[in-house]
């Protein structure tokens, strides 16, 4: 490795308002090498990434690039000098097609000349071994194929350093390990490589080294191959953290939700569930496990009372409540909490407070015209000291919170309202551990109090710890339920993959 | 009833209303809802009109017309993206400005005709050969340099839009200001720049109400055409080419009244007055049934953007 220092970070602070988000925070990236940036959420990697990229100008601090001290006042500065960031939310213009993204803000020729721009862009992609349509547009893409424009974006910009901001959240298993490669690669081409990640163990597999960040500041940096996952999670959340979740054991098996032969439709007319049948009992905690798109949502929303049933029961309590619609189905006790990929995109209101998204389900039980909101500022400071939440007050815009800190906000309320079933899908995406660990317990509390919860998941490991059964879709199709106790990793990994198990162990007939 | 005479008229009284289209397409490219259209045609259209009697030379007129929308545009400009102000209170407070601005220096202007150097600069000017052209020729090709001009500057702001950078640049400042801010756009200098040629297309469309169309000046002269035109970007979805049929499809309901008198139908001259507005309407409610990513508003339409807000 080149022990010449290629970026340094000097004491960088910035604030917004009165919310400390980096706090004299310093960083030393060398050439050739993967640099991890870990924290919890809320710690200040995004912030100070950002003042690199120059998005945000620091209150204070100074950037060296290869021994220069540098002065961003705007994107262009940064982009100038060879950095390159690829944003959590994607920077592209949907209506554009990958090869518009890639030369926009670039200097060229007045015109745009089609055909060799395309060449020119396909030649960088093969290069690096990536797969992409110039010709696309982006909203005709998946996230992992926009994923693959942000960073040939940077590419054709001759990038020599390259910031990823969270960039596994929402890929598949094989698109990340496309992604490691491609970072490898630019690692050995002598460019700098910042990952911001919480996932320990990718952070163990790619990084050469590490820094920690927690509450805006820098806790130390480490060496990969002297540090383990415990020393890391230490740093991070300042407190020793038992990386296991408990099971908790409940006696009650008094069915709850009997689902029949649920089918719906997609707006294709494709069957997104086909023949659904299982039961949730009181103090359950059922798993639904499955690679994305295999139904999850249908199944959510149709419970919910979102999405219309084409065919089959919903028994909820001996009731159908196929056909009711949502405000009666909650009034039944039934909460859903959906975290979809944007994260903001379902249930909250991004610029309303806290209170007022309180006050958006909790209104329907209150009386009179006008709305008592004394009650439910009690209920937000609750929630904030119960679950941790890190917000400047009650009456912070949501969207202002960093993203783990909004998913409890979501959570909370849902829990708040004393549901029998809770529906929720996968509330720790994108949350570190400590906040996940958090939401663990929080559903476990749940299950303790007699509440049968559907527990849509993506990581196996929890989904095996925390449920007590484990039902697996794929395209749609029930293909079987396991007990969580016995079930292992690869038997579930097969069946999201469409096989069937005929084995008695631990599958337990389709209801 | 000779068609290709009435087309003409309508390609005539369509003038005024592509450039002021022209110019807010532009403005909104950008991401800005400039509601001042109205104003800003008034403006330009008092200007315009002051200029060529002080002066008698078209083109200073055209030029002051412009010069006046422009500015219009840069009071719009400044509140919105400078100062981040409401964009829609902004644009009705530039219309309100707008009136009283021509209200004001039209008051001695009342009556006035425009000279007659300017008024035969702005004569029929036949295009050799394609004038020619049976029925098309005399519809399009035998009208006065300012609409000739219009063409241009439609075809010529289609061009800038969708094949060059600069073109792809602006389209991605209204887009998404964020994503086009981290690709090094420097968004203010691209709202400012197109806010401003909006401005100077809309006075454009001001001053061939006075210049050419009327040609003299009086009270309220462009009668809500300027909130056509905000209609009308939508109408052709943000197309500079679709712009052109949109606009004279809009002169011809506005003159339509006069030849329904020729055939002596008996409908109310209110109704036929209306008519413009009426079918305004209707194509929105047609447009917003219709849902297509491509011929969307651009998706930052209104926002204020701020580089550090989260």
């Amino acid at each position: 490795m080149n022990k010449q220092a290629f970026i340094q970070i000097k004491d960088i602070t910035k604030t917004f308002g009165s919310v400390v988000a980096n706090k004299d925070i310093s960083l030393t990236v060398y050439k050739g090498e993967i640099h991890a940036l870990l924290g919890e959420n809320g710690s200040g990697k995004s912030t100070l990434m950002n003042v690199l990229s120059g998005i945000y100008s620091p209150d204070s601090g100074s950037i060296f690039i290869d021994g220069k001290e540098v002065r961003f006042s705007s994107p262009k500065d940064s982009i100038e000098l060879g950095i390159g960031m690829i944003h959590q939310h994607f920077k592209l213009v949907d209506v554009f097609t990958a090869k518009e993204n890639i030369i926009a803000g670039q200097s060229g020729s007045f015109f745009v000349g089609s055909k060799k721009l395309s060449k020119q862009i396909k030649q960088i992609s093969e290069k690096f071994g990536l797969d992409i349509d110039p010709d696309k547009k982006i909203y005709n893409m998946s996230v992992g194929e926009k994923q693959t424009v942000e960073i040939l974006k940077v590419l054709y910009r001759g990038a020599n350093i390259l910031i990823l901001d969270e960039p596994t959240a929402v890929l598949t298993p094989l698109e990340v390990e496309k992604l490691f490669k491609i970072m490898k690669n630019m690692k050995e081409a002598g460019c700098a490589v910042i990952i911001i990640t919480h996932k320990m163990h990718e952070v163990m597999e790619i990084s050469d080294r590490i820094t920690v960040l927690r509450k805006g500041e820098t806790i130390g940096t480490v060496d990969k191959k002297d540090t383990t996952p415990k020393q890391l999670t230490e740093m991070m959340v300042g407190r020793h953290i038992d990386l296991s979740i408990k099971r908790v054991e409940t006696t009650g098996k008094e069915p709850i939700l009997k689902v029949q032969n649920l089918t719906v439709l997609d707006e294709e007319k494709v069957k997104a569930l086909n023949d659904v049948s299982f039961e949730l009992s009181k103090g359950e905690i059922l798993g639904v496990a499955g690679v994305a798109g295999s139904g999850q949502k249908e199944l959510c929303e149709a419970i919910a009372g979102l999405y219309p049933v084409a065919d089959g029961n919903i028994l909820y309590e001996g009731e159908d409540i196929v056909g009711k619609n949502p405000r009666e189905i909650i009034k039944k006790g039934i909460s859903m909490s959906f975290i979809p990929e944007d994260r903001l995109g379902m249930g909250l209101v991004a610029s309303m407070d806290m209170v007022d998204n309180l006050i958006l389900k909790d209104y329907q039980n209150q009386k009179g015209l006008l709305i008592d909101r004394a009650p439910v500022k009690q209920k937000a400071e609750m929630l904030i000291k119960k679950l941790d939440i890190r917000t400047p007050g009650i009456h912070h815009p949501v969207k202002q919170l960093s993203g783990g800190n909004i998913q409890k906000v979501l959570l909370g309320r849902e829990i708040e309202s004393n549901p029998h079933l809770l529906i929720t899908a996968y509330p720790v995406r994108g949350l570190d551990i400590g906040a996940s660990y958090t939401i663990y317990d929080l559903l476990n509390e749940q299950k303790a109090k007699d509440v049968a919860i559907l527990y849509i998941g993506e990581d196996l490991d929890v989904l095996l710890e925390l449920c007590d059964r484990i039902m697996v879709l794929c395209d749609g199709k029930l293909i079987g339920i396991v007990d969580a106790k016995t079930a292992t990793k690869e038997q579930l990994g097969l069946m999201m993959a469409g096989e069937e198990m005929e084995q008695e162990k631990g599958v337990e007939s389709v209801v | 009833m000779d068609f290709a005479l009435l087309f003409a008229y309508a390609v005539h009284a369509g003038t005024p209303l592509l450039f002021a289209t022209l110019g807010e397409m532009v403005t909104e490219k950008s991401g800005n809802l400039n509601l001042g259209v109205e104003g800003m045609m008034l403006m330009g259209a008092v200007m315009g009109f002051q200029v060529g009697i002080a002066t008698s030379n078209p083109l200073l007129a055209v030029v002051g017309a412009a010069a006046a929308g422009a500015l219009g545009g840069l009071i719009f400009a400044f509140l919105t993206v400078t100062l981040r102000a409401n964009q829609v209170v902004s644009g009705l407070a530039l219309t309100i400005f707008g009136t009283g601005f021509a209200g004001f220096f039209g008051q001695k202007l009342t009556g006035k005709i425009v000279p007659g150097p300017i008024t035969t600069f702005f004569g029929e000017a036949k295009v050799p050969l394609l004038s020619d052209i049976p029925f098309v020729g005399k519809i399009l090709f035998a009208q006065n340099l300012f609409v000739y001009f219009g063409y241009v500057a439609a075809i010529a702001l289609g061009v800038y839009l969708f094949h060059t950078r600069k073109g792809l640049n602006l389209r991605a400042v209204g887009e998404n200001p964020a994503a086009a801010d981290a690709s090094g756009i420097n968004i203010s200098l691209y709202k400012y720049t197109h806010i401003l040629l909006g401005g100077a297309l809309c006075g454009l469309g001001g001053a061939y109400l006075s210049l050419v169309y009327v040609p003299t000046w009086k009270e309220n002269i462009t009668a809500g055409r300027g909130w056509i035109a905000v209609a009308l970007v939508i109408f052709t979805t943000w197309s500079p080419y679709r712009a052109i049929i949109g606009s004279y499809l809009f002169g011809c309901l506005d003159i339509i009244g006069f030849r329904i008198q020729d055939l002596k139908i008996k409908v109310s001259p209110y109704i036929i007055d209306m008519l413009p507005y009426i079918v305004t309407i209707v194509v929105l409610v047609f447009i917003s049934m219709r849902k297509s990513k491509e011929n969307a508003p651009p998706k930052g339409l209104g926002n204020p953007y701020f580089r550090e807000d989260r």
